[in-house]
């Protein structure tokens, strides 16, 4: 299928998708929903890395929060503009405050973009598992910096009143919930891009073995910041609309372990290889634990998780669509 | 009045520290001599924590003493996380990728089960040496600090000796560097590493028994020592045991001065700062080789 024709039947099961909510559905199926877009495009973001070139990053709540607390922060702008702008700027400043969402998600991903780019550079000239604990304590590390940092709440939380309704879409989480079905498409379509060129090439051969790959003159270092750009940028943006979302950031839900888990999990669940993997594993995984969220407990979920992560990586590291191809190839018995 | 606060600060950082190499010790050993990526230590350790909780607090023993005890139970249990590691991951060489996420899977999973069984209360123990400080002059020696830190040298020191003195010992040693050369003297690599794992955990158990007399423990408590501890393990140079030990002091008095003098929310960023300055600078850390 040509990229093109892909995205159109992206459109199109994506506005289906939306018209069935918004027609026969309530606000709460766009509130689920949304979180299981939110963990399509997180799941899909860690499999450019993860997946395509085999190094692991662990910080996906990083990440994420990076977005979200740089909404909060332009936010927070757009609320005290009077007291910290200076007088001659605060009539062009008035006019452009406050930012609309999507131009806070493209920041989230530019801001994202850039912390992946350093971390990268410094840690990924070595080994992979360098790089994967260096995510893991960037984590921690930047949950400090917005412990500390009082103007986007520090450990309080902040507040991010969103308005009820808005012209066009009606109640506002339908807008999100838009916003994100078009990230999901992006995404989906990004990785599907990387798949099939040579960069994509370039990626598997790191994965399968780099030190060949370095050898016959694949420019190693670039392409896995390039990955770890993208992935990073996508990361941010999925966590941009989140303090909308939920209406008030704090840095233990913002930073929360379960992102890392659930984006790890995805797509070695669905299967690292294709950018169906992370599609399928999200679907399957997310609606499982909105269901077992409002039925049992979100405790009970997140270990749900855990197991089956564990569980797949041992018995199939393929994951759902490795699986699939397996019985294909092998066909059904007669 | 400023020159005691560096003192004292100093003392607690290199007492800290001490406990810091307890905790890493396990690491270095799987990280630096095995070559598997444990960063589900700090879970086993705060299993310990819990262990060390639940003994104390209904039979009143010690938690050390409750944490030695332990010993065998850990150990055994590292044997058999090793057994499932080599059997799914590293027979066929694919321990990058898939044992991340396993060990990963794992740290996630004994944190909620630890969340699901006790909730977030912190928990604590009892032990006479709880509370109570040695002066000397201006000097202060909390014996919190002071009790974890001198069993945990005297954990170290045999550690060190178990590796350099025996033939198992400097078989876990010789592991990493050339497991055909092992082979051809007639002992089996992964059952020396299946046995140095297990002392790994073994440690963990203890390390868990320190922390739970240093400060009070919830599940998620562990999160934060794995930039600690792996920050430790590369400063220290992977797989050396001395190294271990002076990275050890280096962070913790590091750390101990930043929360003195700047607060204690800004501690967590020091071991990652010193963390990607090693893996920028010198990879192989201060001893490497």
């Amino acid at each position: 299928m040509r990229t093109p024709v892909f995205i159109f039947w992206e459109v199109v099961v994506g506005a289906a998708l939306f018209l069935l909510f918004r027609n026969y559905g309530n606000d709460y199926l766009f509130f689920a929903g949304y979180t299981v877009l939110q963990f399509i495009v997180l799941g899909t973001a860690w499999n450019i890395l993860g997946g395509y070139c085999g190094y692991v990053n662990f910080g996906t709540a990083g990440f994420f929060a990076l977005g979200a607390y740089s909404s909060v922060f332009f936010y927070n702008i757009g609320q005290n503009l009077d007291d910290i702008m200076p007088e001659k700027l605060l009539a062009p400043m008035q006019w452009i405050f406050p930012l609309p969402v999507p131009v806070l998600i493209v920041i989230a991903g530019a801001v994202a973009g850039l912390i992946g780019l350093g971390t990268g550079y410094l840690t990924l000239r070595l080994r992979g598992v360098f790089f994967a604990i260096a995510t893991l304590a960037l984590a921690v590390v930047l949950q400090t910096l917005v412990v500390n940092w009082d103007f986007v709440g520090g450990s309080r939380g902040a507040y991010v009143i969103p308005p009820e309704k808005i012209p066009v879409f009606g109640p506002y989480i339908q807008y999100l919930f838009m916003l994100m079905l078009i990230l999901v498409v992006v995404s989906l379509t990004v990785a599907r891009l990387i798949e099939r060129s040579r960069l994509g090439y370039g990626f598997a051969t790191i994965r399968d073995d780099e030190m060949a790959a370095e050898a016959s003159g694949v420019p190693t270092l670039r392409l896995k910041l390039i990955a770890t750009v993208v992935s990073g940028a996508l990361m941010g943006m999925a966590g941009a609309t989140f303090p909308f979302y939920i209406g008030y950031v704090e840095p233990d839900s913002a930073f929360n372990l379960s992102y890392a888990v659930n984006s790890i999990a995805m797509p070695m669940i669905g299967g690292t290889t294709t950018w169906a993997g992370p599609l399928i594993g999200a679907i399957l995984l997310g609606t499982l634990q909105q269901v077992a969220t409002v039925t049992i407990s979100s405790a009970v979920n997140l270990l749900i998780v855990g197991l089956l992560l564990i569980g797949f990586v041992i018995v199939a590291p393929s994951g759902i669509v490795g699986l699939w191809q397996k019985w294909v190839r092998k066909g059904p018995k007669p | 009045m400023e020159f005691t606060l560096l003192i004292n600060a100093i003392i607690a950082g290199l007492l800290l520290g001490v406990f810091y190499a307890a905790v890493t010790g396990g690491v270095s050993i799987s990280f630096g001599m095995l070559d598997i990526v444990n960063i589900a230590h700090p879970g086993f350790i705060i299993l310990g924590s819990y262990i060390a909780y639940i003994v104390n607090s209904s039979f009143g023993i010690d938690p050390i003493v409750v944490s030695i005890l332990a010993l065998p139970l850990f150990y055994l249990l590292g044997t058999a996380v090793y057994q499932i590691y080599y059997v799914s991951f590293e027979k066929f060489g694919q321990e990058s990728l898939r044992g991340l996420a396993f060990f990963f899977g794992l740290l996630f999973v004994t944190e909620v089960c630890l969340l699901l069984v006790f909730g977030v209360d912190y928990r604590s123990v009892n032990a006479g040496y709880i509370g109570p400080s040695l002066h000397l002059g201006p000097m202060e020696f909390p014996l919190r600090l002071l009790v974890p830190c001198l069993v945990s040298l005297a954990m170290f020191a045999a550690l060190q000796l178990f590796l350099s003195r025996t033939f198992i010992g400097r078989a876990v040693m010789a592991v990493s560097q050339d497991p055909t050369a092992l082979r051809l003297m007639a002992v089996d690599p992964t059952r020396i590493k299946r046995i140095a794992f297990g002392i790994s955990i073994a440690t963990a158990s203890m390390a868990g028994a320190f922390l739970i007399i240093i400060q009070p423990v919830i599940p998620s408590v562990g999160r934060d020592y794995i930039g600690r501890i792996f920050a430790i393990c590369v400063l220290g140079g992977l797989g050396s045991l001395p190294g271990t030990l002076i990275a050890a002091l280096l962070l913790g008095v590091i750390e101990s001065i930043t929360s003195v003098f700047y607060g204690p929310s800004w501690a967590p960023a020091v071991s990652f700062g010193i963390l990607l300055l090693t893996l920028a600078v010198r990879p192989s850390g201060l001893l490497g080789r």
